[in-house]
């Protein structure tokens, strides 16, 4: 059997991983990734403790639900990005210093 | 060691390896497509976790939508952005890394700690489910209970969010609207 600490460890290396290309990349895109990387983590949790609820099914719920969340948010970043790239033509987070116009 | 086991280690080590090549490649190309290596391995995964639908959802949003998405807006964002990924140093362990590194490891240690600690499998919820018999067998599709909890027990968040999705997709289109075309 697989145990429920296995699932845990794996989703926390994912996790730590998401968490590092967030803080050391200089590419917006790539700290999408690292963003989905971490959603994902949490998901896999949400589904693996999913499995000790067979009548209510919560935690698969719960995961559809995260993923759809995930979908919406990457469309609005991802509108968000071009529009940087289109004022500042970089879309570097460290160059972007500048509210206005 | 049954056959399970031997997939699920060889599915988690694919999935870490790959996330961590998105980690480490500079090449912002080869990290989108490694990316979606760690997603059909996460959906593997899930299923191994006796969650068929959420795999099945998982492929068909992520790797559908998202990945496509995100391969659209790396090209629109054209040349410079690609210039400057390249610029970027690719040793992992360099000076302007090491925070990074430092911070993603010390949190993997308080929470590999945590699970430990926490003794996952020994919960009293998870003791009770298992003494009423409310634990998926490896033999039963979910997806006819999903379908019926999704229109009764959970029917506020599934309004909720989408709703939700409704907002994001009038957001997304406002901002990607061209300046100055007034229809």
């Amino acid at each position: 059997m697989i145990t429920l600490a296995d699932f845990m460890i794996v989703s926390a290396v994912l996790f730590c991983t998401g968490m590092f290309i967030i803080v050391s990349k200089k590419n917006s895109i790539q700290i999408l990734i690292g963003v989905e990387l971490m959603l994902n983590a949490a998901i896999l949790n949400l589904v693996a403790f999913g499995k000790y609820d067979r009548i209510n099914n919560s935690g698969q719920m719960f995961a559809l639900f995260a993923i759809v969340l995930a979908a919406a948010t990457t469309a609005v970043a991802l509108a968000i990005i071009l529009n940087v790239y289109k004022q500042y033509k970089t879309i570097d987070p460290d160059k972007i210093k500048q509210l206005k116009d | 060691m049954s056959i399970v086991q031997v997939l699920f280690y060889f599915m988690g080590l694919i999935t870490l390896a790959s996330a961590l090549t998105v980690a480490i490649s500079k090449n912002l190309v080869r990290s989108i497509f490694m990316f979606f290596i760690t997603l059909f391995a996460l959906a593997v995964l899930y299923v191994l976790a006796l969650a068929d639908f959420v795999a099945v959802t998982q492929i068909v949003i992520y790797v559908g939508g998202i990945l496509v998405l995100i391969l659209f807006a790396f090209m629109l964002s054209g040349k410079e952005a690609l210039a400057a990924a390249q610029l970027q140093s690719n040793r992992f362990i360099s000076l302007s890394n090491l925070p990074a590194l430092l911070l993603a490891l010390l949190f993997l240690v308080v929470m590999i700690n945590v699970i430990f600690k926490a003794d996952v499998s020994n919960l009293q919820w998870i003791k009770e489910a298992n003494g009423v018999k409310n634990v998926i067998g490896s033999n039963e599709s979910m997806i006819n209970n999903i379908g019926i909890n999704l229109m009764t027990r959970y029917l506020l968040p599934f309004e909720a969010i989408s709703v939700l999705l409704m907002v994001a997709l009038v957001g997304a289109a406002h901002l990607s609207r061209r300046e100055g075309t007034r229809i």
